[in-house]
């Protein structure tokens, strides 16, 4: 399966390079229908997704996904189960799961890495983990076979920006406001500011994550981006009870309009 | 073997380290440089001297406890910051904190509490300084310690409820993180423990190095010599690395004492969550365990990385209590002495009087960390 599904990279250069945006919704692993929406997201057109594994103390995220997390945790799932079942999908698009290091570091870096490749996932998004503490971690995905992405913050300096971007392996992903997960009225004014920045100093594909919830933001921000993440917006369409369809409902209304441009 | 800084890279031994979204490295940075230029500046020092004197009431008493010493069988010293202004040992890193934001240029502080102690500090030094403060407490907490939850609102500080999680210190830890993650440029964090991010765990002892100083000398002027045995509480660490930092170059004894629910030492095993890798109390998955203590100051599953290193190191030791030896030790003290301990600083004494035996003859020097004044009303719903 992880062969035919090929890297977030290149899936992601792929879309790109057709001149299209790219679009990679965030799932929360173990909430009820999880492995059918991300099914639905991958039909509905996204071209990566993220799996949450969830985590006791989710720092970089708002109530929703806090919310989902405290459900997935009560009902007494775990990471390995998450992966496991993961393995288990028939989708044609890459994965990457989105958790916090303690996860990976309790695991053991090196058995995270090699089980996750091992289940088919191409990448991992550590938020906790910035460049600084990025090194076992790296050398362990490296060697296991998992693209590990960065995330490049409004607050990032100039001086930190390249090397993050640099080491960003699937993508880089442009925080695009200061503050946690969730959806906002507005796309924030530094959403545009940080995606540009990181454009301007790598060639991969830059997607801007964090304040991205609707259809229309997420064209807006593509128009400098090369494409974005969009987690609350979905994961309050599982809490809500909308299942795989509504999931996969949103994600076609955000490709519609990222195709619209 | 002194506390020296940590190495570049916010290492205690095997320990610390800066685990924080990217969002907040460069406050972390900018933190540490501006430490780094204020803890070497005499104007700066001199001013928080002032205010730590003129303001805290600093230097607190060592207290000599003769009938206590009766009791135990052994020579007992309390170094008293339950004197300090505002009741308890935060103030001496709030107030270096403060005034290091002031010099920053930041308008607001961003707070935790457990005990409610460090939102006190906290709220105390926003009013002083004319800076905006927001304090996080656990629901759980914000009902145990009402009266500190007054009081920080009094001082004019905004009280937020952590409704998460365990809804105790380590989710007002999140919240406050969080907060922090989206109010960077002008907030600065008033972290209330010897933990989180680099520079933070070395920034708080240094700001607490002042109780281990002067009890230092306090002991040498009063009996001679050096206690045989130095102890203090654990939540996160710092009354205890405060004290620690003025006697580990010594022969002393350390023993730092935390609750039997909240045992990060005996029960953790290595783990990152708020910005280092400490032991921290965790399942088998990784997701981190709800502590479970009397006292809301030490209810926290994690403990400061050099705590981590002090134990791997053999350096010092660490014990831990239950919440029934704690309110005996509670009555003890008040009882014996005359003063009212805080529910943290009774863990330490629980410990001393459970050692009774291995502490017959010693000099044992004990940091009364707080009063407890803020544990009467739940005090006394438990002794009925
Ligand atoms: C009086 C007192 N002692 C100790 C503590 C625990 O903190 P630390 O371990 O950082 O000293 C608290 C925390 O609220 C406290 O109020």
């Amino acid at each position: 399966m992880s062969a035919s599904r090929g890297t977030i990279e290149a899936a992601l250069r792929a879309r790109r390079d057709s001149g299209g945006k790219c679009l990679v919704p965030y799932i929360t692993g173990g909430f009820e229908g999880y492995l059918d929406a991300i099914s639905a997201a991958a039909d509905a057109g996204a071209d990566a997704i993220e799996v949450g594994i969830p985590f006791s103390d989710p720092v970089m995220d708002g109530p929703v996904i806090q919310e989902a997390n405290e459900i997935v945790l009560r009902n007494g799932v775990t990471p390995a189960s998450i992966i496991d079942e993961v393995a288990t999908l028939d989708v044609d698009v890459p994965m990457a799961v989105m958790t916090y290091y303690n996860i990976a570091f309790r695991f053991g870096l090196d058995r995270f890495a090699q089980s996750l490749h091992a289940a088919g996932i191409s990448g991992a998004i550590l938020p906790d983990m910035p460049l600084v503490e990025a090194g076992p971690w790296v050398e362990a995905a490296d060697n296991g076979g998992v693209e590990t992405v960065l995330l490049a913050a409004p607050t990032t300096t100039d001086a930190h920006l390249p090397a993050i971007c640099d080491r960003s392996r699937g993508f880089v992903y442009a925080v695009g406001l200061l503050g946690v997960t969730g959806v906002r009225d507005e796309l924030a004014d530094s959403a545009k500011v940080i995606a540009a920045r990181c454009k301007a100093v790598t060639d991969t594909p830059v997607l801007v994550g964090v304040g991205v919830g609707t259809p229309a933001q997420a064209a807006e921000v593509s128009t400098v981006a090369d494409g974005c993440v969009v987690g609350t917006a979905i994961v309050r369409k599982l809490i809500d009870g909308g299942g795989p369809e509504a999931v996969g409902q949103l994600v076609g209304e955000i490709r519609t309009a990222l195709d619209a441009g | 073997m002194a506390m020296t800084e940590p190495t570049p890279d916010g290492r205690f031994g095997r320990f610390g380290g800066r685990f924080v979204p990217e969002s907040l490295i460069p406050a972390c940075e900018e933190l540490e440089v501006a430490f780094r230029k204020y803890w070497a500046d005499d104007a700066f020092r001199s001013e928080l001297s002032g205010l730590l004197n003129d303001y805290a009431g600093r230097p607190s008493p060592l207290t000599e406890c003769h009938r206590l010493s009766e009791e135990l069988g052994y020579r007992v010293l309390l170094k008293r910051e339950d004197l300090n202004h505002t009741g308890s040992h935060k103030i001496n890193n709030v107030l270096g904190q403060a005034l290091l934001a002031k010099r920053m240029g930041k308008s607001r502080l961003v707070a935790e509490t457990g005990a409610g102690q460090h939102g006190v500090a906290s709220a105390t030094a926003a009013a002083l300084f004319g800076m905006e403060c927001v304090v996080y407490m656990g629901e759980v907490d914000v009902e145990r310690q009402a009266l500190n939850v007054f009081r920080m609102r009094l001082l004019g500080a905004e009280v937020r409820t952590a409704m998460s999680g365990s809804r105790t210190l380590k989710d007002a830890v999140n919240e406050a993180m969080r907060d922090w993650v989206a109010t960077v440029e002008d907030s600065h964090y008033c972290l209330g423990s010897a933990m989180g991010p680099h520079p933070y765990p070395w920034m708080v002892r240094e700001f607490h190095r002042v109780i281990g100083t002067e009890a230092r000398e306090q002991c040498l002027a009063l009996t001679g010599a050096d206690p045989d045995v130095v102890t203090a509480c654990v939540g996160g660490g710092s009354n205890a690395i405060g004290i620690f930092s003025g006697f580990v170059d010594t022969d002393a004894e350390l023993v730092g004492v935390e609750p039997a629910g909240g045992a990060a030492i005996d029960r953790g095993v290595p783990g990152v969550v708020h910005g280092s890798l400490s032991f921290l109390m965790q399942d088998e998955e990784g997701q981190v365990l709800e502590a479970q203590s009397i006292s809301a100051g030490l209810d926290y599953p994690g403990i400061g990385p050099e705590h981590a290193h002090l134990a791997d190191s053999g350096r010092a030791r660490y014990e831990k209590v239950t919440d029934d030896e704690v309110v005996e030790a509670f009555q003890l003290l008040s009882r014996t002495e005359g003063i009212i301990p805080a529910l943290e600083p009774a863990h330490a004494l629980a410990w001393m009087s459970r050692a009774r035996e291995e502490l017959a003859g010693k000099t044992v020097l004990l940091n009364l960390s707080g009063r407890g004044d803020k544990d009467a009303v739940q005090m006394m719903e438990i002794l009925g």
